[in-house]
């Protein structure tokens, strides 16, 4: 297989224009003919859904959720980027690109993240229009503030609610469709298979969630627009509900996974408690600006305040270790998220961490609070604070706050070429399911960014393209032997778990799969923990398959049967995220491997090696997978070690 | 600490349901409401039984899934969360907790705890957007905003759709919800051109799903884990006698 | 003219059928009390009997009153279909609901204290709205004039503890239903405003929940008191 990324020709400036007019176009009488399925309802789906819809194409949009509006995207917080230029700083397209290529670590194309930078203009402008609430200055302006990884402000937002305005704004504008007929809505609806025959796309097998009715849904064009699998760790800030699971099925039907390893772990997050614990709350990154990172010095103190008998307030300032201004004196507590990430990591693995489990840093504001007074912080912080004292039941104006690094987004996913088309024409991927445009790490701010810009702006030039290549005859029926057989697939799948009548619950398979991931192909990783851990995973696969227990039947509303299909695809990601990273013979952005670092513990990047897009290739079951090199051309950035010391 | 659960198990809409006891010994009281009934579902698989099916995603307050009926309340005893949002600490040792669905006519039971929110999508359809399609906007800072205008619609926006205001009203009305959402699009200027067919559109989705009346209790403010005001009904109130009596719209 | 029609079914326009007519008869209270503080008047019941005559006889009053009539008539109707449907609305009820945490009881009662004051308008209406109308009412001579002596046949009424606080109590529910209905008239017709509301609110909770209805509780007792030699 040879991979084709489809990047246009000519400078980067011209790429997208050149593109589009390159691409074909469908008459506006024949869109009608065409039906697309759009799975997933986030910023992606929805934006996509409502776009298409808009043009005249017949949509079938699906969800797991009750409705649209409960995608994940909502619980973003802090922003989305844009290079408007508002704030008269300096920001161009260009400087957005550089950021973001640059912030990934140099592993993602310079043609997506052009455009990815060309297009963030249009999608503000179109979320302004829909009625998104953005904050705004008192003359009636746009307001920015700035964000990790770079020097302008260009980050648009709406309180710390930006993700679930922007997602209400494009659910709004998909309801405005469903109105008119031409998306019809799948709530409650689950993605189980794709059809893929004579070499294309053709629809899904979906199971109703209320009824366990296994349904075929045909169509021209199939969109993947369904998240990152960050669940894979089982604690992460994604919601309960995300997985892997449409992605996954896809690449079992030949789509390539592309740098599955690249996960991207948030520092400041509240830290586990319990055995118990479903699910990691994110703080948002701003709280770094007045925070200050610290552990104590000795081993004996850090048992101390684990035990209760020392509180940390009555450390001695000499007593402390503020590691992030002692190895980062230019950066501080500012440097960017998987440094942050990693040095916590580092000083709780050598027994000086706090919080009752030894997996947490103090960040202290009584620095901030003594300078700025307490007004200050609160107006900066405030509902940041509360929502922390709600969790954790502790004041963080009176003791410092407590936190530790979680998974948070995943940059890898589903390999597209330029048209966001995977390796089998007709099947799209979109958002964060796609291997993306962050390369080895994302920027905050820019997870919103990507998803509307290939949902707006990006999947209604380059659908037409295939459509009209295609087209309209070019369907099949739902009772095609294709969509039979894969009917029957799933159905065995569901009467194969049914059946196995086991004695462990599903959740604690995902426990433990998450653990497994965490220890050992998490925030650092090593060949021997990695070899370790692939071999942990294939006995958890084993014993998957022998000893869950899934009560109840397929024909009603069955949580722990949703569950198990989801797990069993985790656990098998997970065994090529393994793969992944032990391939990457390197460390850079989020993925770092502790045999390349630099002398004093930095990650050390291999471009003359892995300058590539790993795209895997599913063999089949147990067999090991095909890696595709899609090698990265840089002609418009140098590449350059990242220092923040 | 010990804690007993009375919870509302129905097979599904069909079938009618009961109150069923359950007691879980080992709670601890940093667990959140709904970790509580994690471990209370691991116990069940492991004894054979099925899972209590219940709502749930983000679990930090904002996707608007989860929705419990906490000891007679919406979303339990805090005021401005969700049920997720919701800690053991603030239940004592031995307590009983009674947990039921929301009960409306328009949110029918689906499973146990699950009701069926689709109603509430039904209302949006009708009218709870700005006709702009994809890519003919003009440049976002052309339209002027006051900040304080900006803050308000944010206010009415930040809505998570989760149905507590109809769950805590005694006649199960959507006042609360269906006005957030017309009153953000009345008082942004984008939203202007259409407000009279939205007020009356969306108003008629609202009775056609079943839902009551306002008799303006003031209980949807008080359980909405967003504290959404009940200015915004009597906007809506206003918008949509203003259409009423305005609009060419003769036909109803 | 469907679109009057379903706008005054529509869950809103009922409301603002309530309201309307609600405050439609909060105004006639203020008009009634003021009138009735003739009651009080040492005069033998010359200044009530005249007033009464004016009430009786006055066309624009007569006018009035038979709007009045249909006030309550609808506001009662309106109630009941209002009632039914908001029931209908939840038609499976919560095994252990804890309504008092989130909401005033009155706010939550208005169709029992509207049946408390229905029933007591019509025993009202009865007693001297009946017998002035249709009844036989001794007559009383002020200037040559004959007037229906009302005056008399309220001192009779009065004579009687029970019926006295069978007034009162029903004026207790008058003050919890106003102290709701009339801010909340105000809010269906969606006038709510950071700077009137209060005012509203106020007017609601100080004038209409309590002064007219302990205005109107004072006179029976008032009357009590004096037939009986008390005061």
């Amino acid at each position: 297989m040879k991979l084709d990324s489809k990047i246009p020709e000519g400078p980067l400036a011209e790429k997208w224009a050149r593109h589009k007019f390159g691409l074909k176009l469908v008459n506006p009488a024949n869109k009608r003919k065409y039906d697309i399925i759009v799975v997933g309802t986030g910023l992606a789906g929805a934006s996509a859904a409502a776009s298409l819809a808009e043009l005249g194409y017949n949509v079938k949009a699906l969800t797991f959720h009750d409705s649209a509006r409960r995608a994940h995207s909502i619980a973003a917080q802090g922003g989305i980027n844009a290079a408007k230029n508002y704030q008269n700083d300096g920001d161009s397209v260009f400087r957005l690109f550089y950021d973001t290529i640059k912030g990934g670590d140099y592993r993602a194309r310079e043609g997506n993240v052009y455009r990815l930078a060309e297009v963030s203009v249009n999608i503000i402008d179109q979320c302004v229009a829909q009625g998104v609430p953005f904050a705004r200055e008192y003359g009636g302006l746009l307001a920015n503030r700035s964000f990790g990884g770079a020097q302008v402000s260009r980050t648009f937002y709406a309180r710390g609610q930006t993700g679930q305005q922007l997602l209400l704004g494009a659910y709004s504008a998909l309801s405005r469709q469903v109105t008119t007929g031409k998306v019809k809505m799948l709530t409650r609806t689950e993605l189980l298979d794709i059809v893929v025959e004579g070499g294309k796309a053709r629809g899904i097998v979906t199971r109703n969630l209320i009824t366990g009715k296994i349904e075929s849904h045909s169509a021209h064009a199939v969109l993947l627009c369904t998240g990152g699998y960050g669940n894979v760790f089982y604690l992460s800030t994604n919601a309960m509900n995300s997985n892997v699971t449409a992605a996954w099925r896809a690449h079992k039907h030949g789509a390539l996974f592309a740098n599955p390893c690249f996960t991207q772990i948030h520092p400041t997050c509240i830290p586990v408690k319990g055995d118990y614990q479903s699910k990691l709350t994110l703080m948002s990154e701003s709280l770094r600006n007045d925070g200050r990172v610290w552990v104590p010095k000795t081993k004996e103190d850090a048992e101390k305040i684990r035990k209760g008998q020392l509180k940390p307030t009555d450390l001695k300032e000499e007593d402390r270790d503020y590691f992030l201004e002692r190895r980062y004196p230019s950066f501080g507590n500012l440097v960017p998220r998987d440094v942050a990430s990693r040095n916590a990591k580092y000083v709780c693995d050598e027994g000086r961490g706090v919080s009752k489990t030894g997996l947490a840093v103090y960040l202290d504001f009584a620095d901030a609070i003594k300078r700025d007074g307490r007004k200050t912080i609160e107006a900066k912080y405030g509902n940041l604070f509360e929502m922390y004292e709600k969790i954790v039941d502790d004041n963080p104006y009176e003791t410092p706050m407590m936190i530790y690094p979680a998974v948070h987004y995943t940059m890898g996913g589903l390999w597209v070429d330029y048209n966001l088309m995977t390796s089998i024409p007709g099947l799209y991927a979109l958002g964060e399911a796609n291997f993306s445009d962050h390369g080895a790490n994302r920027l905050g701010a820019s997870a919103l960014m990507q998803g509307l810009a290939d949902g707006y702006f990006v999947i209604p030039y380059t659908v037409g393209d295939y459509l009209a290549t295609i087209g309209p005859a070019d369907k099949l029926p739902v009772d095609a032997p294709a969509f039979k057989e894969a009917e029957q697939r799933v159905t065995d799948q569901i009467q194969r778990l049914l059946s196995i009548k086991g004695t462990k619950p599903v959740d604690e398979f995902h426990r433990q799969l998450g653990l497994i991931m965490w220890d050992y192909c998490g925030m650092s990783r090593n060949a021997e923990g990695l070899k370790k851990a692939k071999k942990m995973i294939q006995d958890l696969k084993a014993e998957f398959w022998s000893n869950v227990r899934i009560m109840g039947e397929n024909e009603e509303m069955n949580q722990s049967l949703e569950g198990a299909g989801r797990v069993a695809d985790f656990i098998e990601l997970g065994a090529l995220m393994v793969d992944d990273a032990l391939n990457r013979e390197e460390s850079c952005g989020g993925h770092f491997r502790e045999e390349h670092q630099t002398e004093d513990g930095e990650a050390l990047r291999d471009d003359a090696n892995f300058a590539y897009v790993a795209a895997w290739e599913y063999q089949g079951e147990n067999q090991p997978e095909t890696l595709h090199k899609e090698i990265l051309e840089f002609e418009n950035v140098k590449l350059t070690q990242r220092s923040y010391k | 600490m010990k804690i007993n659960l009375k919870v509302w198990r129905q097979k599904n809409n069909n079938t009618p349901g009961k109150l069923v006891e359950y007691q879980l010994d080992n709670i601890s009281p940093d667990m959140s409401f709904l970790e509580m009934f994690d471990v209370l579902n691991g116990e069940l698989t492991k004894k054979g039984e099925e899972i209590v099916a219940f709502d749930h995603d983000c679990r930090e307050g904002i996707c608007g899934s989860c929705s419990m009926y906490i000891n007679g309340r919406a979303h339990g005893p805090q005021t401005g969360a969700t049920t997720c949002q919701l800690h053991m600490r603030s239940f004592n040792d031995g307590d009983t907790i009674v947990v039921e669905p929301w009960r409306a006519r328009a949110f029918p039971v689906i499973k146990d705890l699950v009701v069926d929110r689709s109603a509430f999508d039904r209302v949006i359809q009708a009218g709870g957007y700005v006709s702009v399609n994809t890519g003919s906007a003009r440049d976002a800072n052309e339209i002027l905003i006051p900040r304080t205008v900006a803050d308000e619609a944010m206010d009415a926006a930040a809505c998570i759709g989760c149905g507590a205001c109809v769950a805590a009203c005694k006649n199960a009305s959507a006042m609360l919800f269906v006005s957030a959402k017309v009153s953000q699009l009345a008082i942004l200027p984008q939203g202007k051109a259409e407000s009279q067919q939205r007020a009356e559109r969306m108003v008629a989705q609202m009775d056609a799903e079943g839902f009551g009346a306002c008799s303006f209790t003031g209980a949807c403010s008080v359980e909405c884990p967003k504290s959404i005001s009940l200015d915004h009904i009597a906007r809506m109130n206003r918008e949509y006698l203003g259409a009423k009596l305005t609009s060419d719209n003769v036909q109803g | 003219m469907a679109w009057v029609t379903q706008t005054l079914s529509s869950s809103l326009g009922r409301k603002v059928i309530m309201s309307l007519t609600g405050l439609f008869l909060s105004t006639f209270l203020i008009v009634h009390m003021a009138g009735n503080l003739q009651l009080f008047k040492a005069d033998g019941g010359r200044a009530f009997n005249e007033y009464t005559y004016f009430m009786t006889h006055n066309p624009l009053i007569i006018t009035v009153s038979y709007l009045l009539y249909t006030s309550i008539l609808v506001h009662a109707l309106m109630a009941l279909v209002l009632t039914r449907h908001n029931s209908a609305s939840r038609p499976v009820k919560y095994a252990y609901s804890k309504p008092e945490a989130n909401s005033p009881w009155a706010s939550r009662n208005m169709g029992i204290l509207g049946t408390v004051l229905l029933v007591f308008i019509i025993i009202h209406m009865r007693t001297f709205w009946y017998e002035m109308h249709f009844g036989s009412v001794p007559m009383a001579e002020y200037d040559g004039k004959q007037y229906k002596d009302l005056y008399a046949v309220v001192k009779v009424a009065f004579a009687e503890w029970w019926y006295v606080l069978l007034y009162v109590l029903s004026m207790v529910a008058v003050g919890y239903h106003l102290a709701h209905g009339f801010q909340s008239g105000f809010q269906t017709l969606g006038v709510r405003h950071p700077k009137y509301t209060p005012i509203i609110e106020t007017v609601g909770r100080y004038f209409f929940a309590f002064i007219i209805p302990a205005a109107f509780a004072a006179m029976p007792i008032y009357v009590f008191l004096q037939v009986h030699g008390i005061l």
